[in-house]
């Protein structure tokens, strides 16, 4: 078993030296880094200096070997345009985003596994059907216009929830929340549903697809045989095996919940690392762009890790079976 | 009459289809005695599983009971609502599927699965349950220290003893076992079906053994019902049926079945010209006759009824 874990590990340090690759290439040679550093009006000297100081001189692979031992050291190296420290800019900006897609996945995750067993199990019930019609529009709307328009809703008419930003936040040790105070989780809402009604449909439309397919499964028709409760047929034998696929799926959702923050955070002017990558972009400011690309490829690789290593822990088939190859 | 523990009247299960309905049990009328082993044959589509479906409940959809009974000693079951129909399911009858492969939950042990049906059906708590389990494991030669194995654990005979161990844990009247041995080994098969005897014999279980292999009934059955297209076409006790058949439809099957007793393998089988029509193009008056060589003018007018309990053709009337 460790030794599985092991493997998918070295399997994933493997795929973030890839990305740190793009990164560093990116880094590299999208514009000149040195043009970009000193302006146009820079001496010949100046620019052999820095040249020198970034060690652009050394061989592409030492190069990349410095990168990667400074990436190591969280140092991405400093902002084009603030001069600050690119690391300090993601930290700062870093709990606002994963506190939105924590929330956004959660949203998503729950009501689209509750919401597509209700509909398989009540497959010719009105309300069902309904849920499933309305569904299309969760995954037909792109996420700005479902921004705009909760907030036309729900802010400008109804004033219930404020219209962008994090409200009020606290500082724990480092990681500001808006967990803790009420604007905070007010402010949280808009743009959680924003962000995760999408990945919701999309979860409840795929747990819907996978619950019909094992409710005509043999296991299924025995287990009724056998005389157990429809409850027990449904949420003991066949939400455990539609929920394999889910979890995939859902998974690797969540890395996109990250990336996709950014149109979410730009609608609702959410202060995270989504709004500033857009804002990287606008001033072809390099550094924060190859580190978010950076922090994305970690992440959707960690949450690939994780998915993996949840299957083995719920399917006892996919278990047996590497360990057997691993016997071999 | 107070030997008789399922009685089923005239079903008729309708699946009701755009271009007119489906039709694959029409007027089925059959006795099970206490204790007794009746077997079930006929070809594909005959109606042999949905005899089987429809008293446990399990039409798949759309298909409806249109008409007729089912009485279960003196409890009228085909029309009970999901509620009553559950304490009938598993505790009163049990059922055995064709293929133990896919009957069994990948994603539980074989254990869990024994403990759940034992303690949705008898007032037993968690560890009387697991002993109870323990036990039904062992009758049917399953090692006790399997229990926590998950079924991908076991070879497709052994899962289908754990089939076995799961349709008796509650102690059933009857067991309807649909093609119990199908999908197994030859060798396996006859370890299988004697396991499955002794163990109904032990508890004066009836089984109705649903089968197209010929060979099966005449080991295991006691009687025997021929079904084809949806009717019954001839019932009676196993031994004079196969040793002088009447139905034409039975004479054939029994001589189309290959025989290997006295190192007597005959080279030449018979065939029954002609396949089963299907069922949405039964032909009319007995749905036989187009292969039948006995066929009379009225058998391709009118539907024989079923005679003296025993054959539905227009020869023995």
């Amino acid at each position: 078993m460790l030794l599985i874990i092991l493997r998918r590990l070295g399997q994933s340090f493997f795929v973030l030296f890839l990305v740190a690759l793009i990164s560093f290439m990116m880094f590299r040679y999208v514009g000149n880094p040195v043009d970009n550093l000193l302006g146009q009006e820079a001496t010949v000297e100046q620019r052999e200096a820095l040249i020198e100081a970034l060690g652009l001189n050394d061989p592409l692979f030492i190069q990349y070997f410095d990168f990667v031992t400074r990436v190591l050291q969280f140092d991405f190296g400093n902002s084009y345009r603030g001069a600050l420290p690119v690391a300090d800019m993601i930290l700062e900006r870093l709990p606002a985003t994963l506190e939105l897609a924590l929330v956004s996945a959660f949203f998503a995750m729950f009501f689209g596994v509750v919401m597509g067993v209700f509909t398989a199990i009540n497959r010719r019930g009105i309300t069902g059907n309904f849920i499933l019609s309305s569904s299309l529009i969760g995954v037909s709307l792109p996420t700005f216009l479902i921004g705009v328009l909760l907030i036309w809703v729900f802010s400008v008419e109804l004033k219930w929830l404020p219209s962008f930003g994090r409200g009020e936040v606290v500082e724990l040790g480092g990681w500001t929340t808006g967990f803790l105070t009420v604007s905070g989780l007010k402010s949280l809402i808009l743009p959680g549903i924003t962000l995760g009604l999408y990945q919701m449909t999309l979860i409840m439309r795929l747990t819907r697809a996978e619950m019909l397919e094992v409710l005509r499964q043999d296991y299924i028709k025995f287990a009724r045989a056998r005389g157990l409760s429809e409850r027990a047929v449904y949420f003991g034998h066949a939400l455990r095996n539609t929920l394999i696929p889910v979890i995939t799926v859902a998974g690797l959702q969540l890395g996109s919940i990250v990336a996709f923050a950014i149109i979410t955070e730009t609608v609702f002017q959410w202060p995270g690392v989504g709004l500033m990558f857009i804002n990287a972009v606008f001033f072809v400011d390099i550094p924060v762009m190859s580190a978010y690309l950076l922090l994305v490829g970690t992440l959707f690789v960690m949450i690939n890790l994780i998915v993996d290593l949840l299957y083995l822990a719920i399917d006892p088939r996919i278990r047996d079976g590497q360990l057997k190859r691993q016997e071999r | 009459m107070t030997d008789i523990l399922l009685s089923v009247r005239n079903l008729r299960v309708v699946f009701p289809h755009r271009h007119g309905d489906l039709v694959p049990i029409d007027d089925i009328s059959f006795n099970v005695k206490k204790g007794e082993i009746i077997g079930f044959v006929g070809e594909s589509g005959a109606g042999k599983s949905m005899t089987g479906a429809a008293i446990m409940g399990l039409i798949d959809d759309p298909g409806i009971i249109e008409s007729g009974e089912i009485w279960l000693g003196d409890v009228r079951i085909d029309q009970l609502d999901a509620k009553r129909l559950i304490k009938i399911r598993g505790k009163r009858i049990g059922m055995i599927f064709q293929d133990p492969l896919t009957s069994l939950n990948p994603l539980k042990t074989i254990g869990d699965q024994l403990v759940e049906t034992i303690l949705a059906h008898l007032p037993v708590n968690a560890d009387q349950a697991k002993r109870k389990a323990l036990i039904g494991l062992e009758e049917v030669g399953i090692d006790s220290g399997r229990f926590n194995a998950f079924p991908h654990e076991f070879s497709g005979g052994m899962r289908q003893r754990v089939v076995i161990a799961l349709a008796l844990a509650a102690e059933p009247e009857l067991i309807i076992a649909d093609e119990p041995t199908t999908a197994l080994d030859v060798s396996v098969q006859a370890q299988v079906l004697e396991l499955l005897k002794k163990l109904c014999r032990e508890r004066n279980a009836s089984v109705m053994l649903i089968t197209h292999d010929m060979g099966v009934i005449a080991e295991t059955t006691d009687r025997v019902a021929v079904l084809y297209a949806g009717r019954l076409a001839e019932i009676g006790n196993t031994a004079s049926l196969l040793s002088s058949p009447r139905h034409p439809y039975t004479r054939g099957l029994i001589a189309s079945t290959p025989s290997v007793e006295h190192g007597d393998i005959s080279t030449h089988l018979y065939q029954i010209e002609g396949s089963m029509p299907r069922l949405d193009a039964l032909p009319t008056g007995c749905s036989f006759h187009p292969r039948c060589q006995d066929a009379l003018p009225r058998c391709r007018l009118r539907q024989p009824e079923v005679i003296n309990e025993s054959v539905a053709c227009f020869l023995y009337e």
